[in-house]
């Protein structure tokens, strides 16, 4: 199953309530999400905890956006919008931690 | 004309995640036009906004971080900056497109009560 999250994980509690239920699978953030995989970042911790259970990727424009392409926690895959759309038509179903 | 009043803008949210970062900076351009005192504080993900290298071509949105850089050629140049919220995001003044202040919390606090006008963003 494909979890996807968009908002900053010191924003909001989104990310956070997804890993709180999510079991396994793929975990996408998109947007203000990708601040989360950014390596100094508070969550990192929680982040690198969920990698044990989730194979996590990150929407690479969202993260140039923000200036933050050169400091992605290791071992978080970029996909660009076709990825997206490749994970999406991949998981038989999706959830959206809107 | 009326007397200078202290305004100060509390930026707390990401760039391109939502409006506010960007209406913020057109409000402190039109602010500045009226030759007032204006402050600029950036805490929580609102340190985002300074941060450099932001490259919005693949999401087909505005670059509006450069507008930061011209704000001194408009007068505003009391950019504060909230110690603790750029340490949770791994970030230090080295990688912020302009020079700040760096504020602790008390110090942020003080500042933000010394204020005439506070706009929230």
């Amino acid at each position: 199953m494909l979890h996807i999250v968009n908002k900053s994980p010191l924003a909001s509690t989104s990310l956070e309530n997804c890993l709180d239920v999510a079991v396994s699978g793929e975990l996408l953030l998109i947007e203000d999400a990708v601040y989360a995989a950014t390596a100094g970042n508070a969550f990192e911790p929680r982040l690198r905890a969920a990698m044990e259970r989730f194979t996590v990727f990150v929407l690479q424009p969202d993260l140039d956006a923000r200036g933050m392409g050169d400091r992605l926690v290791a071992g978080v895959t970029p996909v660009d919008y076709g990825g997206f759309v490749e994970l999406a038509v991949n998981s038989n179903t999706c959830q959206s931690w809107l | 004309m009326s007397a200078v009043k202290k305004f100060m803008f509390v930026n707390r949210k990401a760039p391109y995640g939502t409006i506010y970062a960007l209406e913020s900076l057109e409000v402190v351009l039109i602010t500045a036009a009226f030759d007032q005192d204006v402050s600029l504080a950036f805490l929580d993900d609102g340190v985002y906004q300074l941060k450099k290298g932001q490259q919005t071509k693949g999401i087909e949105t505005k670059n509006f971080s450069p507008t930061y850089r011209a704000l001194e050629d408009y007068d505003v140049e009391k950019l504060y900056v909230l110690k603790e919220s750029l340490e949770a995001r791994g970030l230090s003044e080295d990688d912020l497109l302009v020079p700040v202040n760096v504020l602790n919390r008390a110090e942020m606090g003080a500042l933000m009560d010394a204020q005439d006008v506070v706009l929230s963003y």
